[in-house]
């Protein structure tokens, strides 16, 4: 009908790259170019890896067992995860971000995408050069950007990113082709494991080939939301900001408001019907969290403007509704500052590993419909009398079995006594000393 | 035009206001009342003291040697990264992997950190291997009891 579409778009991907280890290096900057990794919660498996250490063969989610020689020949330095400090340096990166550019998604803990269409290309290949520097000088991560013109692509796009020397890659129309035939299907964003099988069974291999399948045929044969992906390599978007499929490493629920909130009992109560979907969602994809990140903003226009986040690290991994709620709750009631009209909020469950089998007979699934009943019951009861009003007598107080956490940073910025230190040392005796200009 | 729109947008620089209000008034109709403006006015630290939050890390002072510049032992520092280190700049600077705090002093194309021991002593040049810039101190907070 119309010869050329009606407003092209342009979508880029911002990612934190090697996130966890860049945040510890920002602190410790002899480690910097050094090879560092970060361990699970309890000290399980590597979540995070500098460049160094992927040059040394440590592979994501290998368990610490297995590389506790390599870490002793190279000097590899170790960290248990601190998600406070992640938290804290993720929310000024998303801060920088919604300062910088027009609207932001936050995807997880370190990524956004961000809606650039309005651009030219070339504005928002410089706008990518410019976020880049800037975010690495304020807050001294380094980040990839991929710029596309659907939010699929520019996830592609980051890739490229990633591996180029000036970290931002602009895919356009015509190169999109040729690097498509480069990527296998189960890389594309949001296939799962399941679907790339049955893809690879059909003959499809490469995203290029998904992108060339018949839409009508993928939407018969799987469903709607699949479909959109072939549009969505194809170039044309059909994933605005905020609408995403999930991540592998967090699980990420927000929303923004559709009036402003004010309270703190509705904003917590936003908050709460968050966890509570992100709960199902982690329940869903078998999975516990060990960490949770609740954010809360006035969106950048307001004033007066608020934006602030809240990390905390839970005694146990868990996937439990309530005892999630709980922690998501209490960390709104740190956040809240009353005379804000708040915009948007998000939970983001962190930290994610395999649930080793349902703590409570309760979650299992065979009586999903009266647990949930229960569930939704024991969730209003503490909305309205406060958290951790009814809980399971399981959860109990912790004792002895928290966390391990052995090596554990220092939370730099999110707390007075674990500051950064720095030296004011006077410099050897045998330096000249200069005359006062 | 892509420089116009940055340097409108640096000036976006969201304050994140801890204070809270003292009193506010619950009438939206008739005359302003006088206070309108003042009324907002709990006295925020941060505000005062924090120009670019996402870009703002405090650090505590370890040692003597910028006493000149009245920086002493035990001092909270404020860092903004969002600054330009110039000549003249109290920075923190990484020096053989740790975090230091010296003056930048460019003098002749040459970067040099000094220390200022006392207040009326010859500045001191620091061993002068090669140093990144971390951040800018802003303001020392000094406790006097």
């Amino acid at each position: 009908m119309y010869g050329f579409p009606l407003e092209s778009r342009i979508f880029a991907l911002c990612d934190c790259n090697s996130f966890y280890a860049s945040c510890e290096q920002v602190f410790a900057p002899g480690l910097s170019g050094q090879p560092v990794v970060v361990l699970s919660n309890n000290d399980g498996c590597v979540v995070a890896r500098s460049t160094a250490a992927k040059g040394l063969g440590i592979g994501m989610g290998v368990p610490y067992f297995q590389i506790r020689d390599l870490v002793q020949e190279h000097q590899v330095k170790v960290f248990s995860s601190n998600y406070e400090l992640y938290g804290d340096m993720s929310q000024r990166v998303m801060e920088i971000l919604s300062q910088f550019a027009p609207a932001v998604e936050t995807y997880s803990i370190d990524e956004a995408f961000l809606d650039f269409s309005g651009w030219r290309w070339e504005q928002s290949e410089a706008l990518g050069h410019q976020l880049r520097q800037i975010v690495k000088q304020w807050t001294g991560i380094p980040v990839s950007i991929g710029i596309a013109p659907t939010k699929t692509l520019a996830k592609v796009a980051n890739r490229v990113a990633k591996g180029s020397t000036g970290g931002v890659y602009a895919l356009k129309e015509e190169a999109i082709a040729q690097l498509l035939a480069t990527l296998s299907v189960d890389e594309v964003w949001g296939i799962g494991r399941h679907h790339a099988k049955s893809l690879q069974a059909q003959g499809v291999t490469t995203a290029l080939e998904l992108q060339q399948v018949q839409p009508q045929w993928v939407r018969q044969k799987y469903n709607v939301v699949m479909e959109r992906l072939v549009w969505e390599l194809r170039g044309v978007s059909c994933l605005p900001l905020e609408l995403s499929p999930g991540s592998r490493h967090s699980i990420t629920v927000s929303r923004s408001f559709g009036r402003p909130v004010t309270t703190c009992a509705e904003l917590g109560a936003a908050i709460a019907t968050y966890t509570s979907r992100a709960a199902e969602k982690l329940r869903q994809q078998q999975l516990s969290a060990g960490a949770m990140q609740v954010f809360v903003s006035t969106g950048r226009f307001a004033t007066p403007c608020y934006r602030q986040s809240q990390t905390v690290t839970l005694p146990s991994a868990t996937n439990h509704t309530a005892t999630l709620i709980q922690q998501s709750l209490a960390a709104t009631q740190r956040l809240y500052r009353p005379g804000y009209a708040f915009k948007k909020a998000g939970v983001i469950l962190l930290d994610l590993v395999a649930a080793a089998k349902p703590q409570l007979s309760l979650l299992h699934p065979e009586t999903g419909g009266r647990s949930e009943a229960l569930m939704s019951v024991m969730d209003a009861i503490n909305r309205r009398y406060g958290a951790g009003t009814l809980q399971y007598a399981v959860c109990g107080k912790p004792s002895g079995w928290q966390t391990k956490s052995e090596q554990r940073s220092p939370c730099y910025t999110t707390q007075w006594s674990q500051l950064p230190v720095v030296l004011a040392e006077s410099p050897p005796q045998s330096k000249r000393p200069y005359a006062q200009p | 035009m892509l420089n116009a729109v940055w340097v409108s947008w640096v000036g976006v620089s969201p304050s994140v206001a801890l204070g809270q209000p003292l009193l506010r008034s619950g009438v939206a109709a008739g005359f302003p009342s006088p206070a309108e403006g003042y009324q907002w006015g709990s006295l925020d630290l941060n505000q005062h003291l924090i120009q670019h939050p996402a870009a703002s890390f405090w650090v505590r002072v370890q040692g003597d040697s910028m006493v000149g510049a009245g920086i002493h032992d035990g001092d909270l520092l404020l860092v903004d990264r969002a600054l330009p280190a110039e000549h003249g700049s109290v920075i923190i600077a990484v020096v053989d992997g740790g975090l230091t705090v010296k003056r930048l002093w460019k003098r002749l194309g040459k970067m040099q950190l000094v220390s200022e021991p006392t207040t009326h002593s010859p500045w001191e040049v620091s061993s002068d291997a090669t140093f990144e810039v971390w951040g800018v101190v802003t303001h020392a907070i000094h406790a006097v009891r």
